[in-house]
This record gives structure tokens, C-alpha cells and sequence, in this order.
């Protein structure tokens, strides 16, 4: 078994062999993927060593302080996050090894082709086709909401392979190749004024049947794993006190005592509190999996972050008085991240508004609360033994 | 500051709970509870004996050589959860922390020894609703005995022996035989207040006041919240219970959206403030970060209490109303205990001075 020395000692060899000042930095992360210390948990040869997650820290610590490069796991979020757990859990050894180190080192970068114009929070009554041609499946339909789509060289990709069952049987989950004959990409312009997202219309693309990633027809299953790792990635990240949105409203009523008004200190302080309280929450939830006893407070953390950053940022638009009626530009950019601190505040109360709509509706997310935390009686359902190509649409 | 702070329960902390659990279940009935609050005496003292004698509880955080258990405030609070959770009418809060931290600030160890046993009650006459830094009021000292009213002063009624601030500073021990302890009719049925009259009572210097009513108000304000967390998780765990049973329209009304929304919303908060309690518990058990955990626990706790009861309240609808339920105890506690040792307002007005955010 791996433990904190022995990765103590492998960073330090990687260290000694790749000095981070006189490496290439894709070379660096090249070596570092191959020298299992990527992500610890993953098996030897797919940039781990089978050590538990929670050493990953040792690891990065070591690796901070010696000044290497990162990877940039905004940038390439999607393929961390998701795709990589999901090609872990049920890919083929090809697969695997074909894929996970270049995402890893953000060689491709993956996006997700997963939400379609008819098809959001009932995400399984997707329309997007896939026909069976010999060693191929071709594929017709258009998806949307699309982040890094402009850039990805891979996706992640559910299709309906049979429209004769009811709608959960029927799906196909595919690694997509975004340069393949049939892709393409149109920006979607949003409330923001950037294009962050993208629409993605599918006409003939033939994926060969070697980049299905499960079973026909399990679909819905392989993506089970890449929506729970989705709502982790989106509410998951660890922070200092003060480390989220309400860190720049904090410095700016600091800085600016002009600005101050007692309705608004009451309601940054309530704010404030509600801030530190959602950051003690997700340490709390950190310490249970490191001690093995993951509780169900997860589910709860994307809607904490959604509604926390909303109220933030709505409050610091208000704070900035005059200021607060201008912005600080409405050109179509495509940003390769989304940057919650670097813009003003009037990006920042935009933006936020899709916290409680990406990555599962609050609403949906609420749901799933109540039925899998508190065991509250599901919806009924009047889909569940229909087939799709009887739905109404 | 705020690092490596441990916001778990341990196994031993695992196991006081189901042996305090277990106690409560079998001698803390909600029926018997609200049977009590109609009659002449409202604290449980034969529960009271159970939990401070024969378990050790009312000296958990006394240390070993002074008679207690040497534990910590994490222990406490565990204790306090489950308290909450049986709306138990007993001058734990009271006597085993508030009036037993204002000791451990004195250094008082006869009378230290004689509340950890808990064969002695000690209550701390400082008004429930005043906050840790806010000024409190003395009595006059006058020939070496103490005159004056004191009000709103919790569990009086059981007391054995009063702390009373006197208006030369100090912090003065008077038997409780000497004083006139007349009840208030309370909104918390469950931890009456009284008003303490003093007409020339023999009293004995224990120390300097103000020191040790700001730890021990500190302290029942950052434990509050777990016994608040017991009350709102008991709210929520009854409320689930009660919508899965309760059939309308042909259906479990627990499966109706518009009421699964606000359960699930209910358990976040309460999900959240068993974190805010787990990190003031810990703060004082490690006097790392104490302040600001404190005022954060407390400015979050109330709202939660009030808002889990409430709702309890309007989904059980009309048997939510009457008597009978015990909904009610635990509605009148949450509510009293948002004006306990401090209200939200206040510990966040506590906090802006603390986390340098200033009013205008």
C-alpha cells in the first residue's frame, strides 16, 4: 500500500529528475502522469498508483512548493471531472490508455454533448439519433449549453439507439471526435454578452462502435456517473474563509466606507455568515470522506454555492452605487474559463444566475434531496413504461 | 486560524449520544414533558439526577482533579443535541456550562466540585437573553449582603445556589434558601425564567464578574447551538416521518413537490448548522478561533431553529396547533432560545467588529 512517504519520495524523484525551472511544462506533466502521480487513486499506468484519494494532497502540497505547473483544472474541468471518471469506470483498456493522459495533461481538451434544445432537466428524453452502419453508429441531432465546444477536441456524447423503448433503455453513451465530418459548432451568445457556451448540430458524424463507452442501451447508466461527478465538481471545491464571491464584496465595503449602508451591512453580514457556514459544511463533508464515512451533504452543496453566489453578487451590484449601473463590456468574447472574480460585479450577478440551472436545475437538485436523502415519495411518473417514440414532444 | 478544525463526531462522542439517547427515550416522553409544564414543578429533577449523578454529565467540563469528568466542550455539546432533540426540561445548559464556566473563571473549586457532582445546581443570574458582550446588571453590596432584583433569570426555580453579579465588580455566591425566587410565566415551558429578589442575602466573593459572565455567556452561546440543532433536527426527522404516513387526495402528501421542496431545503439548513455547531464546539474545546466561530454558529442557529419548528408546525397543520402534540415545546423553546444568550442580530453585529466589517 502507497503511503504519504513513499509519495513524499516520488515527488521527489520526479522533482530531481524534471526540475520544474528547466523542464518544458507539457513535458513535465507528461512525466508527472507517468510517474502515477496525476490523480493517486487512479490505477499504476493511468497516472495513479492505486494510493487512497485523500494522498493526492501530499502530493500536490510538495508539488506546489516546489514551484511545478499545474494543469489547469479550470480549463479543462470537463475532462477531469467527468469525462476521465466516467472512461475510468467504463472504458475498455484501449480506451483508458488512449484517452486519459492527454486529458490529464490538457493535450485535448473534452466537452460534453449531453443537453439538447428539448431535452434539460429531462435530460433522458433526448432525441439525438444513433443508427447502427456496420462498424459505425451515425449520428443525427443538435445539442446545446455546450462549454469549451470551440475547443474540445473530444466529447462525451449520449444518443438514443433505440426509440422503441422507454426513454431511460434506450440511450448509448459515445466518445465523440469534435474534428470528425458533420460537427459543428456555432457560439451561443448569452445574457452575458460572451459566448461561453456553444450549440452543437451533429449531421451524419460516424462514430466507430470502438468509441461506444458501455453497453448498447446502458447509456443512462454510464451517465449516472458522470452527473454525480458533474454536481461534486460544480459544489466540491475547497475554500479558505472568505474564499468564494463573498470575498471581493467583503474587500470592497473594506475599501470603500462611501458605499456603506445599514441595510446593506445587515445584509452582507447575514450573507457573510451564510458563506462561512456553506464552507464549514463542505469541510465537514471532505473530513467524512476522508474518514470513510461519505454522508449524503453533497447533494446539498450545489444549491448552497448556486444561491449563496446569486444573493452575493446581486448584493454587490447594489453596493457599488452608481457604479453598479455600468458594465464592463457587453463584446462577444469566448473565454476559455469562467472567470467569477476577474470581472466586475455586474458579470458576476449575470453569471451566477446559471449556477442554479447548469449541472441540474435547483429545482431537480431539491428533488433529489428529498427522494434519495429523505426518502419522501417520487414524482409520479407517466413516462415509465412508454416508449420514446410515443412520448408526446 | 480557521484550519484543522475537526467538525466530526468521534466514536466515544458516538456513544455518550446513544447512552444519553437511550436515557431520554425512556425517561423523557413528549407527553410526560408536557404533563410537567402544567404542574407546580417544570424540571424534571428525577431525570436531572440521572443525567448529573448517575452518568457524570454535570461535570463534563470540569477537570478530573476538581471532581468532573475533565472532558470538553465537544462532549457538551453532544449532549446538548440530544437534549434539544427531547425538549428536556433540565438546567443542563444552565447549570453544567453557563454557571460552571463562570466557576472555572473564578477558580471556585469547592463549588466546582459541588456542581460536577450535580448534587448541587448552580445558576448564573444573568438575564437568558443577554448576549456575551453586552452589559448585564448587578445588585447593590451593601454592609456585606447583596439587595436588589435580578429578572428573566432560567431555571432559578431549580436552583441551589445563585451566581450574583454585585455592583463592585465581583461575582458573589448566595444560597438560593436566602434569596425569593418567584417564577415568570414563560414562552419556553420547558426552561422557565424567574425573577430573584435579594433583601439583605448573605453572599460569599467568588471572584471578579465580568470576566467570568463573558466566558460563560460565551460559551452557552456557542454550545446554544447545538441543543438548537437538536431541535431543528427533531423538527425535520418528525415532519418526514408524519408526510410519509399522512395520506390526502389519494396520495402520500410527502410526495407533493411543493412540500418536498421545503423538506429538502429544510435539511440543508440543518445539514449547514450541524456544521456551524460542530465548528463553535470545537473552537471552544480548542480556544482556537473562539469568537468568530461562536458568533457565527449563533447568528445561523436561531433562524434554522425557528424556521425547522415552524414548519413542522404548518405540515402537520391542524394537530400541528393543538396541545396535546408536542410540537408546540419545541416551537417555544426554538423561539426562546433565538433570544438566548444573544439574538442573531446581535452576534452578527458581534461579528462585523470581529471580521472587520464595519457598519457604516
Amino acid at each position: 500500500m502507497t503511503d504519504a512517504d513513499d509519495l513524499r519520495r516520488r515527488t521527489a524523484e520526479l522533482l530531481a529528475a524534471h526540475p520544474p525551472a528547466a523542464t518544458d511544462r507539457l513535458e513535465f506533466l507528461r512525466a508527472r502522469f507517468d510517474a502515477g502521480l496525476a490523480w493517486v487513486h487512479y490505477p499504476e499506468g493511468l497516472g495513479g498508483l492505486g494510493a487512497p484519494r485523500s494522498l493526492q494532497a501530499v502530493v500536490d502540497a510538495e508539488l506546489e512548493a516546489a514551484g511545478a505547473p499545474d494543469n489547469d483544472p479550470r480549463r479543462i474541468g470537463i475532462g477531469l471531472g467527468m469525462a476521465a471518471p466516467t472512461i475510468l469506470r467504463y472504458g475498455t483498456e484501449e480506451q483508458k490508455r488512449r484517452f486519459l493522459r492527454p486529458l490529464w495533461t490538457g493535450e485535448e481538451v473534452w466537452c460534453q454533448l449531453f443537453s439538447e434544445p428539448g431535452a434539460g432537466s429531462d435530460l433522458a428524453a433526448l432525441g439525438t439519433r444513433a443508427v447502427r452502419e456496420g462498424d459505425d453508429w451515425v449520428v443525427d441531432g443538435q445539442k446545446v449549453w455546450t462549454s469549451s465546444a470551440h475547443l474540445a477536441r473530444w466529447a462525451i456524447l449520449i444518443a438514443r439507439t433505440d426509440p422503441g423503448v422507454p426513454k431511460h433503455a434506450g440511450i448509448t453513451y459515445f466518445l465523440c471526435d469534435m474534428t470528425d465530418p458533420g460537427v459543428e459548432v456555432r457560439p451561443l451568445r448569452q445574457i452575458t454578452g460572451e459566448a461561453e457556451f456553444n450549440e452543437v448540430f451533429l449531421t451524419g458524424v460516424r462514430i466507430p462502435d470502438t468509441r461506444r463507452l458501455g453497453e448498447v442501451g446502458d447509456g443512462w447508466r454510464v451517465a449516472q456517473t458522470t452527473l454525480n461527478n458533474e454536481r461534486v465538481a460544480i459544489g466540491g471545491m475547497r475554500l479558505p474563509r472568505e474564499g468564494g464571491m463573498i470575498g471581493p464584496v467583503s474587500a470592497t465595503w473594506r475599501e470603500r466606507p462611501d458605499l456603506r449602508t445599514h441595510d446593506l451591512h445587515q445584509r452582507l453580514l447575514t450573507l457573510w455568515v451564510e458563506a462561512e457556514v456553506a464552507r464549514l459544511t463542505g469541510e465537514r463533508l471532505r473530513q467524512q470522506l476522508v474518514a470513510g464515512q461519505p454522508g449524503p451533504e453533497g447533494a446539498g452543496m450545489k444549491l448552497a454555492f448556486a444561491r449563496l453566489n446569486q444573493a452575493i453578487s446581486g448584493l454587490e451590484v447594489e453596493l457599488r452605487g452608481e457604479e453598479g449601473l455600468s458594465y464592463d463590456d457587453w463584446t462577444m468574447r469566448r473565454p476559455e474559463l469562467v472567470d467569477f472574480t476577474g470581472r466586475d460585479a455586474g458579470y458576476r450577478y449575470l453569471r451566477s444566475k446559471g449556477n442554479s440551472i447548469e449541472g441540474g436545475t435547483s429545482e431537480v437538485l431539491l428533488n433529489i434531496v428529498a427522494e434519495r436523502v429523505l426518502g419522501l415519495p417520487a414524482e409520479p411518473r407517466t413516462d415509465k413504461d412508454v416508449a420514446w417514440k410515443d412520448l408526446a414532444r | 486560524m480557521s484550519e484543522q478544525r475537526d467538525l466530526l463526531y468521534s466514536e466515544e462522542e458516538e456513544a455518550l449520544r446513544a447512552a444519553v439517547r437511550d436515557l431520554l427515550t425512556d425517561h423523557c416522553a413528549p407527553a410526560d414533558v408536557i404533563t410537567r409544564t402544567e404542574s407546580d414543578a417544570p424540571h424534571d429533577l428525577a431525570l436531572w439526577k440521572s443525567l448529573a449523578e448517575s452518568m457524570g454529565l454535570a461535570g463534563l467540563l470540569v477537570p478530573e482533579t476538581h471532581g468532573g469528568q475533565g472532558a470538553t466542550h465537544r462532549e457538551a455539546a453532544v449532549v446538548l443535541e440530544e437534549l434539544g432533540r427531547a425538549v428536556a426540561p433540565v438546567p443542563y445548559l444552565t447549570s453544567a456550562v453557563v454557571a460552571t464556566e463562570a466557576l472555572l473563571a473564578c477558580g471556585d473549586e469547592e463549588l466546582l466540585g459541588r456542581l460536577a457532582s450535580g448534587r448541587t445546581i448552580g445558576v448564573l443570574a444573568v438575564g437568558l437573553h443577554r448576549a456575551p458582550g453586552a452589559d448585564f446588571p448587578a445588585v447593590r453590596l451593601e454592609g456585606g449582603a447583596l439587595h436588589g432584583e435580578l429578572t428573566g433569570i432560567a431555571d432559578a426555580a431549580a436552583a441551589d445556589v445563585l451566581l450574583v453579579p454585585a455592583d463592585d465588580g465581583g461575582l458573589y455566591a448566595v444560597s438560593a434558601d436566602a434569596a425569593t425566587v418567584t417564577p415568570q410565566t414563560s414562552l419556553d415551558l420547558t426552561r422557565p425564567l424567574a425573577t430573584v429578589a435579594l433583601d439583605g442575602a448573605a453572599c460569599r466573593r467568588i471572584g471578579a464578574a465580568e470576566p467570568a459572565v463573558r466566558q460563560a455567556l460565551r460559551s452557552a452561546a456557542g454550545l446554544l447551538a447545538s441543543e438548537q440543532l437538536g431541535v431543528a433536527d427533531w423538527a425535520l426527522t418528525e415532519t418526514v416521518r408524519y408526510l410519509k404516513e399522512r395520506r390526502q387526495f389519494n396520495r402520500q402528501v410527502g410526495g407533493f413537490q411543493a412540500l418536498k421542496h421545503r423538506l429538502a431545503q429544510l435539511w440543508l439548513e440543518v445539514v449547514n448548522l450541524r456544521a456551524a455547531a460542530r465548528a463553535a464546539a470545537d473552537a471552544l474545546a480548542s480556544g482556537r478561533d473562539t469568537d468568530v466561530s461562536v458568533a457565527v454558529a449563533q447568528a445561523y442557529a436561531a433562524p434554522v431553529a425557528v424556521h425547522a419548528a415552524e414548519e413542522a408546525l404548518q405540515l402537520h397543520a391542524g394537530i400541528g396547533m393543538t396541545w396535546e402534540h408536542p410540537i408546540h415545546l419545541y416551537l417555544k423553546r426554538a423561539k426562546a432560545d433565538s433570544l438566548a444568550y444573544g439574538t442573531a442580530g446581535a452576534h452578527r453585529t458581534a461579528l462585523a467588529a470581529l471580521v472587520d466589517l464595519q457598519a457604516p
